[in-house]
């Protein structure tokens, strides 16, 4: 019923309006044309200035709303994040020059420029001295920001540390599944055609590779703070993203084409809460590629705790191999 | 509207009337049926319309779908009826389903993206002026530039068939990534509606091809007496790069496309190695999924340039007309558009730095990305600096045209951000991506688009639009796009991922309902304004206030020599030369001075 109202009232204002527009057509007409241009031009200047004072107190406004919802008011957990902040903050400093000096200009002139019949136009064709400042200035703000990127980025997508704790994730629609490679520190053999989810082995992975025995296999991710973590990312059928948000860092989960991603978490799950003042709050991993109709809920946990806690929660965990073997023990001797 | 009119129309019919009316004679004029003047034209301003009406539909559906998946996104609780009974099992219980959502987002995003920026835009605006302003009587080949909409018409067909087929069409986002595309089992997007996608792209790449090298060749080979090529207005420069641009990069998205063909129907494994979908182990081994977004990313960037360049060149022509001053650095301008268009070449890769791309590739690919951003500062400084110390009219096309500009430049500049790999391993696939492009290229190009329209709907109706419903439609359009996107890049600041149906189950993310419900409901009104430009447009071709005088605008470019409503050919009596470029405008104190008036002897030099 209320749709039917909408759509009512929606036809009523698009007839009004029209009525409007043809009646100020006619007006113009009769009260001449050039007067009515003079006029619609001057409203039109009118209102660059208008957008231009709205749209810095909305800018301001919206800043003002939404800043403390965004990460940019929390730390970042992992030391990547850290520069990965710093790189946006300069970002924001030279983008944000730049936006408001031309935004200003672009709708200063529009207003002062407007049409009056007295004004000579100036005629500048060109000015080779302007053309170049503005290909050079830019072209040193930029090498600044090219700089400073690759400098970062390098470091981020450099060689994990040798000691860095491995964990291996496999996305499939619409899950992750973690596995630690338990206290040899080496994954076992993976291959995609002995997957067989039931029968314990929803990975793929080679029994008859001895280093798999010790693997330890959750759906929880468990990692321990301040010591540098290497992900091994996998996929089973389409392409995710493993996105971890408050880390500040994502990579593409692919089948067929493992791919890493390393950090070092810099606080503890519950020193999160603290800091965000959010009680239930968790670190998030979301997928971040499009992979199927349930993408949106393609949800996975990691746990940051000290190493104790850690200790503690892996000893808890049976290895896969020992689970799948107990499981196949009645039917071998019944 | 034309105030113009009355003020600059009637010099200029004197100026021209002599050269029109000397060869009165020569005006050869067969009689054409419906068909042949209205459906299989080979006349490009008759291709160049309908190329805009069929876009124009295109653009109703494609927005109206966002309208729908914003009634999703901004309303998440709440169920309306009204979809239901229209698009049933899709949309049970008046909620639009998670399928029907993707579904919703990848046809949004392939419409917008192919069928109205690229045919609808440059088809229209290539095929309109680049025979009147090159001087020509028509395309190289009139019937490769009918094949080419008819190409265009089949592959809407194509894809307007895709969206009744039972399992739905393609839902994987436009990018269509295998192996989510290639496998049915994966989505249900990934079934039927999938070919039909691709079959529709490779007939449309048909029609880019024929319209592109018609264009080219038209540009390069017809034009007329003394239209040197630095004498070429910039719309038909940016038209030119923009064709070149498509004539080199849609095969590649074609070859892509086949290929993917291939793996879903005949059992290749170009995209596909090692999958288990849903329990089912799958035989293929060796092929690369990253592979096909290397094929498609190799168009997919140069393609936000086809749809940017040729508004960036309209913008540049109308800035001009209506400042009634020179385009400031007409060279610098040509340059910077062929240096986008070298560069559009040699950045595919920065949408791929989260793919595992090798980081040492990825760090030329930020070096090269981040210096479009140099020939971009310098179009907008340029065009500043046109406006600058002019005698600005207001006209419709005028406000777009600024409009575009400050789009641009807050677009061009969160593409600083993305180009950044360092940030982008952060901001890849948020809601700052989502900002960024549909600033950028998306309103941005509208607003190129709309300029463009409101410029030359004289030249192609011989009536007016409505001025009144003109200023309305910029406006709210202006301010719309902005309070729809702009809030949209602090929750891509929060992380928020895109193609997202639903926050509520997220910590992280579940933050920003009330703004979600704002912009949805922004978005409907901006799409209902929208509406009034289609019904300004319709009605106004055939009931707009007639176009009285030659040169309503005052423009130098020669589309306005010819009559009122050219007819096939353009120019009833012989082509006109050109003796100058087309922005001597406010020089020696006058107004303007058209392209066709040989320069005097004691005019000042620049």
């Amino acid at each position: 019923m209320s749709g039917y109202f909408i759509l009512a009232i929606l036809t009523l204002a698009f007839v009004v309006t029209f009525q409007i527009a043809k009646a100020s057509e006619y007006v113009s007409v009769l009260k001449g044309e050039e007067k009515a241009f003079r006029q619609n031009n001057r409203i039109n200047a009118f209102l660059f200035i208008v957008f231009l004072v709205l749209g810095l107190i909305g800018a301001w406004w919206c800043n003002e709303l939404f800043y403390q919802k965004t990460l940019l008011a929390q730390p970042a957990a992992s030391d990547h994040g850290e520069k990965i902040d710093f790189m946006l903050w300069i970002t924001f400093a030279v983008t944000g020059l730049v936006f408001f000096i031309t935004q200003i200009l672009l709708f200063w002139f529009a207003y002062k420029y407007q049409y009056s019949e007295k004004r000579e136009v100036f005629f500048f064709p060109h000015n080779n001295k302007l053309e170049l400042i503005w290909t050079v200035v830019p072209a040193i703000f930029l090498t600044v920001l090219v700089g400073f990127g690759l400098f970062y980025w390098f470091k981020i997508t450099g060689d994990a540390p040798k000691d860095a704790q491995v964990v291996e994730i496999t996305g499939k629609q619409f899950n992750w599944m973690m596995r630690y490679p338990g206290k040899d520190n080496v994954l076992g053999r993976k291959n995609y055609r002995l997957t067989d989810a039931s029968n314990g082995n929803a990975l793929g992975v080679d029994w008859e590779d001895e280093a798999s025995h010790d693997d330890i296999e959750a759906t929880e991710m468990h990692l321990v703070v301040d010591k540098p973590v290497q992900l091994v990312i996998n996929a089973q059928d389409v392409i995710h993203d493993v996105g971890l948000v408050h880390f500040r860092l994502k990579m593409d989960a692919v089948p067929g084409i493992p791919t890493t991603l390393w950090f070092t978490p810099k606080y503890t799950t519950a020193q999160m809460k603290e800091i965000t003042g959010n009680k239930d709050f968790v670190y998030e991993i979301s997928c971040d590629q499009m992979c199927g109709s349930g993408h949106y809920s393609m949800r996975g946990v990691i746990v940051v705790e000290t190493q104790a806690e850690y200790d503690a929660w892996m000893a808890s965990k049976k290895p896969q191999y020992a689970v799948v073997k107990e499981a196949a023990q009645p039917e071998s001797k019944p | 509207m034309s105030s113009e009119a009355i003020k600059h129309g009637h010099a200029v019919a004197e100026v021209h009337s002599h050269d029109a009316h000397d060869s009165h004679g020569h005006d050869h004029h067969h009689e054409e049926s419906f068909l042949t003047k209205y459906i299989f034209s080979t006349d490009h301003k008759m291709i160049g319309k309908q190329f805009l009406i069929t876009g124009i539909i295109w653009a109703i559906i494609g927005g109206l779908f966002s309208v729908l998946f914003r009634l999703q996104l901004g309303y998440p609780e709440m169920s309306f009826p009204f979809l239901e009974d229209l698009f049933g099992k899709w949309a049970a219980g008046g909620r639009i389903s998670n399928d029907f959502y993707y579904a919703l987002v990848t046809m949004h995003g392939t419409i917008l993206v192919f069928f109205v920026l690229t045919a609808g835009l440059s088809g229209t605006f290539a095929n309109i002026l680049i025979p009147l302003q090159v001087g020509a009587r028509d395309m190289a080949s009139g019937f490769l530039n009918m094949l080419s909409y008819w190409f265009f018409f089949l592959a809407s067909v194509v894809m307007f068939a895709s969206l009744f087929i039972q399992t739905g069409p393609a839902s994987g986002g436009w990018t269509i990534y295998p192996p989510l595309s290639a496998l049915g089992q994966a989505s249900e997007g990934s079934k039927l509606g999938m070919d039909f996608w691709l079959i529709s792209m490779a007939l449309f790449i048909v029609s880019s091809l024929l319209g592109g090298l018609n264009y080219i060749s038209t540009i390069l080979n017809l034009r007329t007496k003394g239209m040197s090529m630095t004498r070429l207005p910039l719309t038909i420069w940016a038209i030119f790069f923009t064709a070149v641009l498509g004539v080199l990069s849609f095969p590649v998205l074609l070859s892509g496309a086949v290929l993917l063909l291939f793996d879903r129907n005949l059992g290749t494994s170009f995209y596909l190695s090692d999958i288990v979908v849903k329990g089912e182990i799958l035989p293929n081994e060796g092929g690369s999924a990253i592979l096909f977004q290397h094929l498609f990313w190799f168009l997919g960037h140069p393609e936000v340039y086809i749809i940017l360049l040729p508004a960036m060149g309209m913008v540049s022509e109308i800035l001009s007309v209506n400042s009634r001053k020179p385009i400031f650095g007409y060279l610098a301008m040509v340059g910077s558009l062929f240096a986008i268009c070298i560069l559009a070449f040699l950045v595919w890769a920065h949408h791929m730095f989260v793919t595992g791309l090798n980081p040492f590739l990825g760090a030329f690919f930020v070096l090269l990305t981040l210096l479009i951003a140099i020939p971009s500062a310098i179009k907008v400084f340029n065009w500043l600096t046109t406006i600058w110390r002019g005698n600005i009219r207001f006209t419709p096309a005028m406000l777009f045209a600024i409009g575009f500009v400050s789009l641009f430049i807050s677009g061009g500049l969160t593409g600083i951000f993305l180009g950044n790999s360092t940030l982008d391993i952060h901001l890849h696939d948020t809601y700052f991506v989502v900002a960024h492009f549909h600033i950028v290229m998306g309103v941005a190009s509208f607003f190129g688009m709309f300029a463009g329209v409101y410029h030359w709907f004289p030249k192609m109706y011989g009536r007016y639009l409505n001025n009144t419903m003109a200023y309305i439609h910029f406006w709210v359009t202006m301010a719309g796009s902005y309070l729809i996107f702009w809030p949209m890049h602090y929750s891509g600041l929060a992380g928020m991922p895109r193609r997202y149906t639903d926050w509520s189950n997220w910590q992280s993310f579940n933050q920003f309902a009330d703004m979600n419900r704002f912009i949805s409901t922004v978005a409907m009104v901006v799409f209902a304004v929208q509406l009034l430009f289609v019904f300004n447009f319709f009605y106004s071709i055939f009931k707009g206030r007639k176009v009285k005088s030659q040169n309503p605008w005052g423009a130098n470019t020669l589309e306005w020599t010819t009559p009122i409503n050219p007819g096939h050919g353009n120019w009833p009596g012989d082509i006109p030369e050109v003796h100058r470029w087309a922005y001597d405008y406010g020089k020696d104190g006058r107004e303007f001075i058209p392209q066709t008036e040989p320069v005097g002897e004691h005019e000042s030099k620049h």
